[in-house]
């Protein structure tokens, strides 16, 4: 991967020892003893979380460890079985989904919703809070809200261009790829101005040229203040990204800390990221050479991109490309 | 065969009460499931609130024709929310089934004899035209030209069925450009997604349930405008008429009901004049009853439903591009 421009990490997050559930400074999340169960199973049991304001926080563990329950428990998609949560000072328990969002705590998921048959800039418009021409008798008379609507229009057509989906926005959302809309779904989000996003599996379908322009947007979140919460596989971008790291395995919080300590936890290691973290996957299937040198696979990642450069198929022009066929 | 009787026949019915009123139910319709994606299999309930209503009050209680009128809309309100409590927080195909169920019951209530005194049950009720017909504002006589030749009565029929129509059109035409009807298709794509952009779906598809509902009143007023009110009229054939019409039409838009209904009927009413002709003719092998082929035309709207279902799902004032995303 090419250097980026490095990005300085929050740090001294926390108070006192890092353990699981260890206080912040300044948490704008604070859970307590929220369990959720499906049948037998306890999906959710977290006796203490918090999370650290204007920081970027990643959720991670295992498939079925209960982060995407979590999600949903946190922003009122979901009831839990027991349990009291607080959104900046807020009390959330049962708060409906919609009131959540409100308060500036917004969501995005893990199978993208795009609201396929609405345009692009439609979709855009439609995040924005408090619209008078959302009731139904304003909006029977258009002079109430036409003022308003421009400028969410305004305001959308700003945030499409930074996500560069200027160029879509009369098309169907139904017409763009997996990766732009998760880009649509993302800048949708924050048409709300909120205060908290959170993003489950961002990345997740999204080919490796988006994935840098993706890691930029969520990085651009915090430098404009807001606190990013996101579930997240893959380790090299949680790495590369968070701040802060909490680690999830059935249902429980098993650890939590700055990303460089938490993947060094033999709790960790053990729930999730395996014995072979720091091995190349050829190696561990043997179906290629032993790569020693890690500079040597930079080489050979730099030299692909630069035949692929030279060549007339740029990576990100499948992007415009890639429609879905009727 | 005489087919210039045959073409008048059919030509009345662009001006028909039915015609006008079957448009603005379906508009009703199209306002639950074109644009809200709500599935009502109910309508025929709703039209049938608004036609008792208007009668009810009319004869029992002595109300104005637009006091009847009024509590046709309301009674279509209260069955909406009572309809809706329960059942828009499940998905959209258990509402179907829901409103199904509810628009029997609504006719076997006015089809009872518990009510007799206020229903007439079976026989239904008649002769409630006085309030309505005092409102003329046409001086007897004989009005149009051609096929389309009407007393003073039946013109004021048909001028309040068009008034009622385009006031109908307007508010949906209105409401539907306006942000409320950008969050009424978000739900319709995927309410999870409009929730966690911190709207009140159940809200919405609540004012979307009773906006179609009263639009469904409304159609039953105008039915009942020239005839009667018998309960065998709102059976869920009626509601299936009326998605025949909304899928020949176009489910979300504005226009493609009023298109629709207008080809339903002439449609219908050809092959009414047409089929007994035929079949009197010998020209139909194995039917010569003229009167059994008349019913012909109800098993060809079945068919027709489904080829448009099978080949132009958008209807013909669709959007095709809407649907190449959505069809299959």
């Amino acid at each position: 991967m090419p250097a980026n421009q490095p990005r300085i990490k929050s740090t001294g997050l926390h108070v006192g020892e890092i353990r699981p559930g260890v206080p912040k400074v300044d948490p704008i999340i604070v859970a307590d003893n929220v369990t959720r169960s499906f049948g037998g199973l306890k999906a959710v049991d977290v006796e203490h979380l918090e999370i650290p304001r204007g920081a970027i926080t990643a959720l991670i563990g295992p498939n079925g460890a209960g982060k995407t329950t979590l999600f949903n428990l946190l922003t009122g998609f979901d009831k839990p079985d027991t349990g009291t949560w607080e959104f900046d000072g807020k009390n959330l328990a049962g708060i409906p989904a919609f009131k959540v969002s409100q308060l500036g705590q917004v969501r995005t998921f893990q199978l993208t919703k795009s609201l396929a048959l609405l345009t692009v800039l439609e979709n855009m418009k439609l995040g924005a809070k408090n619209q008078a021409g959302e009731k139904f008798w304003n909006g029977l008379i258009p002079a109430l809200w036409r003022k308003q609507e421009e400028e969410i229009e305004e305001k959308a057509l700003a945030l499409l261009e930074r996500f560069k989906l200027d160029t879509k926005k009369d098309d169907y959302a139904a017409s763009l790829s997996g990766g732009q809309r998760k880009l649509l779904e993302m800048a949708r989000a924050l048409m709300s101005d909120p205060t908290l996003v959170m993003l489950d599996e961002p990345m997740a379908g999204v080919n490796p040229a988006l994935t840098q322009s993706l890691l930029d947007h969520i990085l651009g979140l915090k430098d404009s203040g807001m606190t990013v919460l996101f579930v997240e596989h893959d380790m090299a971008m949680v790495r590369h990204i968070a701040d802060w790291v909490v680690v999830m395995a059935e249902g429980r919080i098993v650890a939590e800390g700055p990303p460089d300590e938490v993947m060094k936890d033999l709790a960790v290691i053990d729930a999730y990221l395996g014995s072979h973290l720091d091995t190349d996957l050829g190696v561990v299937t043997g179906r290629i050479d032993v790569i020693h040198e890690d500079h040597l696979v930079d080489d050979i990642v730099e030299e692909a991109l630069q035949t692929e450069a030279g060549s007339t198929t740029r990576p990100g022009d499948d992007i415009q490309e890639e429609k879905v066929q009727p | 065969m005489d087919w210039g009787l045959i073409l008048n026949n059919t030509l009345a019915w662009v001006f028909m009460p039915e015609t006008i009123a079957y448009a603005i139910a379906t508009l009703g319709l199209a306002v639950h499931f074109g644009y809200g994606g709500l599935l009502n299999f109910g309508q025929a309930g709703f039209m049938a609130l608004g036609a008792y209503g208007y009668a009810i009050s009319v004869l029992t209680f002595g109300f104005p024709w637009w006091g009847g009128l009024l509590v046709g809309v309301v009674a279509a309100v209260v069955f909406a929310l009572i309809l809706g409590l329960p059942t828009l927080r499940l998905r959209a195909d258990y509402l179907a089934i829901a409103t199904i169920a509810a628009a029997e019951v609504v006719r076997l209530l006015f089809q009872s004899t518990i009510f007799d005194d206020y229903t007439n049950s079976a026989d239904g009720l008649g002769g409630y035209h006085e309030s309505f017909r005092s409102a003329n504002p046409f001086p007897p006589g004989t009005y149009g030209f051609g096929p389309w030749t009407w007393s003073a009565t039946d013109l004021w029929v048909r001028v309040f069925g068009l008034i009622l129509l385009g006031l109908a059109l307007l508010v949906v035409w209105l409401v539907m450009r306006s942000p409320w009807g950008r969050v009424v298709r978000g739900i319709r794509e995927d309410e999870d997604a409009v929730r966690a952009l911190g709207k009140n779906v159940f809200a919405y598809k609540m004012q979307v349930l009773v906006l179609g509902g009263v639009l469904g009143a409304l159609g039953g007023f105008v039915v009942a405008l020239p005839s009667a009110v018998v309960p065998a009229y709102y059976l869920p054939s009626l509601t299936f008429f009326l998605w025949t019409i909304l899928l020949l039409g176009g489910a979300a838009t504005i226009f493609g009901p009023v298109l629709g209904s207008l080809l339903y009927w002439l449609i219908m009413a050809f092959l009414a004049n047409v089929l007994p002709a035929l079949a009197s003719t010998g020209m139909i092998p194995g039917l010569n009853n003229p009167s059994q082929a008349g019913n012909l035309r109800y098993i060809l709207v079945g068919v027709a439903l489904i080829l448009i279902v099978a080949f132009r799902p958008q209807g013909i004032l669709g959007n095709k591009k809407e649907m190449t995303f959505n069809a299959r």
